[in-house]
């Protein structure tokens, strides 16, 4: 089932690929369709999940490097436990809405869709994998359709950035590949269940440099202050639909991978050096927060606050108990769908006014209503208001590192107050104020895809705030082991 | 010496019957097109023979001890075979500079048929023979084209290669006065049980013979001859070079280290593990940072492949560390590796035939101009830095973790220069791409590849891709290939 996942995408890109030039626009039927068929996949497996289960369900297996009696064994695995099956949800809803918001596209029609359709297929695969060279392999493969989707089909520094975002994750991710290699030596497997089972105690570098090197990659991309700065820039410059990818589903490869891979194997490094992770988280949220209160583009203000958002996943996975690691999980999933659409919104406003600058716009909840009420909805969802979903996920997340680490806690509660502040101060200054009559030809969200997209993300994000039991019931058995090692470690 | 050993040399034989009857009928015509198909008919027949030798040819040393016929050797035999025929079928947008394409046909045959005895011989005359009447045809080969670059390129080349084949053939006298033989099992016993005071010759002797074939393999400090003779030399010559040439250096290193040596247990084997460790760092880290300075596209290839020959330079330092992966993985890597490079340097005639120049930026937009062309080098490209799902994401990791299984922190450190030097590597190589990709085309004129040579491209984005999704049966032969050498 899970393979079918990975393979809809590809399926879509081998059609659009054989696609007649003249028959162009129909590129993003066929990408809207596999896109909802894998969306349709994932929400089957959803429903099928056993709740009570322990370990991986719908697992796929083959070897696929036959070599292990020489320790070079790489096996394709797939499978989904309480951790990845939420992010799956997750990359099957943002693909969906991504397309939708992308019909649009004009210039090298084809071609786009062909990369966006690679990029679910990769980000899945690396919610999907089980094997940390399988992993890697789709960590890497992201590197590509995404350089050329920021590079071709973005605005501004178009290249500048895309080769910044490129840099960034191959530096960050080189190590890894060191860490991934050391630890597959010791247990003669690449297999993170194995490896999870049985995690390596003595490797030929310490574990603690280990640590580094893996984690490493995941701050990069997470980000973390101070290895964020690549992102403010591909965010700027991306299209729309590539910024919602992003920031929806790609920052959250990093913090997956620590929760995946890093906690479990390397418990005791983790407890070593949590501190030094909730220190980062702290910041993190703080400047972010900071920093956005400063911007005047309006995607550099969702983008910097995505830095203070991940911040708070960081934070709760530095406090290494239960409850934040929870808060963690949830918090990547609720910031995907609230950022997603947060992209949405502005790359909306974009397209019309062509404009990002927030001291130009102004009174746009005059000209158009619609974009404007779901913006407040979104903006309310992302500073935190109860009854939406990033309420439950903050609330966890401070609940679980209260007490391991009050003083990034506090500082991080202090970035919620900052972040309302930036929120409200740019909703008002773009929605309210007198309708400016530069914007009078402007006209509100009128496709029938801006709708879907719209509404389908509000779905998810009210159905979570409302009924938090439909994600945590189902993270929280995907915690729990993670939580047992961690608790039994030190 | 009877006969049936014939069977030994059954290919070489071959190539050196078909040069002189490509040599001989240039004598009646001034054509190319007739030498060339004679040219490639000598190589189907020289790979029938492969298969004959492969399937029913003996297995054990010939000719008193000096050829071997194993699956090592006809790993290499068909590799070599594969390149050079690709090198050929490609060959006529490249050659527009060459006189006499009667010669160069024969002399890549020639060349060709040397390199095979050299992936099968097992003694250090027959050796340095071969090396040496490769080499010989190479200088000429770069020096083939009627302008001064490819006239200083032949230059450089000869002298350096002169060289290190002096060096060279110092470290096989060494060796000879040390064990009496120059049989690599003779050498490999004596080395075996060598007196604590001998040992310090045995070392002499080794890093001799490493620098002499560091020569051949591009490795720092022996690569100062490969931009220019990269650049001034004819692409098809250049092609050849960077993938033959290469591929038969480390097979008769790997042949001399490795028999000669008795594998990883010999007391030696720390130190030719360090040394090839530190070539393998130093090879990499120059050859990738002088490559970003590059705007000229065959120099560019030039330092990528001295920055290539560092990545595989660990893999024979994994050998020499005991590693049971070492052996195939540097299989491994030369065979993708040279589906790549090919891929990429075919791609290179055809743009330098049409645009006519090697510089980088008449690569802007080529994308527009050619875009099958474009994307095939794309693809090499994105394979050379090692991004999956290409052949060369695998071959790195297969030799990173050859090296990595030896258990020795310095191999991992090597490791950690390696994975740094392919983001580094990553810069320019797709620096490349984007260019080709994004960049306004200078020229709107669009242009295609032959259909022969569109083949020749479709066939190596197809086996980068292939061996990137499928490696295991690459792995395999390349696995049952290494098995023969001990």
């Amino acid at each position: 089932m899970l393979t079918t996942f990975l393979l809809l995408p590809l399926a879509g890109v081998l059609m659009i690929a054989f696609l007649p030039k003249h028959r162009e626009q129909d590129a993003r039927v066929i990408a809207l369709v596999v896109a909802l068929l894998a969306f349709a996949v994932s929400l089957v497996a959803f429903a099928m999940f056993d709740r009570t289960a322990e370990g991986y369900q719908f697992v796929d297996r083959f070897e696929w490097i036959r070599a292990s009696d020489v320790g070079f064994g790489v096996q394709y695995i797939v499978g989904v436990d309480g951790l990845s099956l939420p992010m799956i949800v997750l990359t099957g809803l943002l693909s969906v809405a991504a397309i939708l918001v992308s019909f649009g596209v004009t210039l090298r029609t084809r071609e786009y869709f062909i990369w966006l359709l690679v990029l679910e297929t990769s980000v899945a695969g690396v919610f999907l994998s089980l094997d940390l060279i399988q992993f890697f392999l789709f960590w890497e493969l992201e590197l590509v359709p995404m350089y050329l989707l920021i590079s071709i089909w973005g605005s501004g520094h178009k290249e500048y950035s895309a080769m910044k975002f490129l840099l960034y994750t191959i530096g960050g991710s080189a190590l890894m590949l060191v860490g991934f290699l050391l630890l597959g030596l010791k247990a003669g497997t690449f297999e993170i269940a194995v490896l999870t089972e049985a995690p390596p105690t003595e490797t030929l570098l310490p574990l603690a440099v280990i640590f580094w090197f893996i984690i490493g990659a995941f701050l990069v991309k997470l980000p973390v202050f101070p290895l964020h700065t690549w992102l403010p820039d591909a965010h700027t410059d991306a299209p729309t639909a590539v910024s919602v990818m992003l920031a929806g589903v790609l920052l959250k490869m990093g913090g997956y991978g620590i929760l995946r891979i890093v906690l479990p194997i390397m418990p005791q490094q983790a407890q070593q050096f949590g501190m030094v992770l909730a220190t980062l988280a702290g910041f993190s949220v703080i400047y972010g927060a900071l920093i956005t209160l400063r911007q005047r583009d309006l995607k550099r203000v969702v983008a910097y606050s995505s830095v203070s958002h991940m911040g708070y996943v960081l934070l709760g996975i530095s406090a290494l108990g239960a409850v934040g690691l929870n808060g963690a999980a949830l918090q990547m999933f609720t910031h995907g769908t609230i950022t997603g659409l947060l992209f949405i919104m502005v790359g909306l406003i974009y397209d019309r006014a062509h404009t990002r600058q927030i001291a130009d716009l102004s009174g746009l909840m005059h000209r158009m209503p619609l974009i404007g009420t779901v913006l407040v909805i979104t903006g309310f969802a992302a500073l935190g208001l109860p009854g939406l979903s990033g309420f439950v996920a903050e609330l966890t997340v401070f609940l679980g590192t209260l007490e391991v680490h009050p003083v990034a806690t506090i500082a991080a509660v202090f970035g919620v107050v900052l972040g309302a502040g930036y929120i409200l101060w740019t909703v008002q200054r773009v929605l309210a104020g007198p309708p400016n009559e530069r914007w009078a030809h402007l006209t509100d969200a009128d496709k029938w895809w801006e709708h879907t997209a719209m509404a389908g993300m509000l779905v998810a994000i009210v159905l979570v705030g409302v009924y938090p039991r439909i994600l945590t019931d189902v993270v929280s058995g995907g915690i729990a082991p993670i939580a047992a090692i961690l608790g039994g470690g030190s | 010496m009877n006969f049936g050993d014939a069977n030994y040399l059954g290919p070489a034989i071959t190539l050196f019957a078909g040069a002189g009857v490509v040599l001989g009928a240039d004598v009646f015509t001034d054509r190319r097109a007739p030498a060339r198909t004679l040219a490639l008919l000598t190589i189907l027949a020289a790979a029938l023979c492969a298969v004959a030798q492969a399937m029913w040819g003996p297995t054990e040393v010939g000719y008193g001890g000096i050829i071997r016929s194993d699956a090592f050797s006809s790993f290499f035999t068909f590799l070599l075979l594969a390149i050079t025929a690709a090198v050929l079928t490609a060959s006529g947008g490249g050659l527009q500079r060459v006189a006499q394409a009667g010669e160069f046909y024969a002399l890549v045959l020639v060349s060709t048929a040397s390199m095979v005895v050299l992936a099968q011989a097992q003694e250090l005359i027959t050796i340095f023979v071969a090396i040496e009447t490769t080499s010989v045809c190479q200088f000429i080969l770069a020096g083939l084209a009627r302008d001064d670059r490819s006239a200083e390129a032949g230059l450089k080349y000869l002298l350096t290669g002169a060289v290190s084949a002096a060096v060279l053939l110092y470290g096989f006298a060494f060796l000879f006065g040390l064990a009496g033989s120059t049989n690599l099992e003779d050498i490999a016993t004596v080395i075996a049980g060598a007196p604590e005071g001998g040992r310090l010759a045995i070392i002499a002797a080794f890093v001799m013979v490493a620098a002499g074939l560091g020569f051949k393999m591009a490795l720092v400090p022996f690569q100062a001859w490969v931009p220019d003779v990269y650049q001034g030399a004819p692409t098809p010559v250049t092609t050849f070079l960077s993938a033959a040439s290469k591929a038969a250096g480390f097979a008769v290193t790997l042949r001399i280290f490795y028999t000669g040596l008795g594998g990883g247990d010999s007391f030696v084997a720390t130190q030719w593990a360090m040394m090839f460790a530190l070539f393998a760092a130093v090879s990499m880290t120059f050859g990738n940072l002088a490559a970003i300075q590059q705007t000229n596209v065959k120099r560019l290839l030039g330092y990528s492949s001295i920055a290539q020959a560092g990545n595989i330079a660990v893999g024979l330092a994994a050998v020499a560390s005991g590693s049971t992966l070492g052996p195939s993985a540097v299989l491994f890597f030369l065979g993708t590796y040279a589906a790549t490079n090919v891929g990429a340097f075919i791609c290179v005639i055809v743009v330098s035939s049409r645009v006519g120049s090697d510089d980088l930026r008449d690569y802007a937009g080529l994308l527009k101009r050619s875009p099958g062309v474009a994307l095939v080098l794309s693809l090499c490209l994105l394979s050379l830095t090692g991004i999956p799902p290409t052949a060369g994401f695998l071959a790195k990791l297969y030799v990173f973790n050859a090296a990595v299984q030896t258990g020795h922190v310095w191999m991992v450190a090597l490791v950690i220069v390696g994975v740094l030097n392919t983001a580094i590597s990553a810069f320019y190589y797709l620096r490349w791409a984007r260019i080709m990709l994004l960049d306004e085309p200078r020229e709107a004129t669009t242009f295609m590849p032959s259909g022969t040579v569109g083949g020749l491209l479709t066939l190596a984005a197809l086996a980068v891709l292939f061996f990137g999704v499928n490696p295991t049966p690459l792995i395999d032969i390349a696995r049952r290939a290494a098995a023969t050498l001990l």
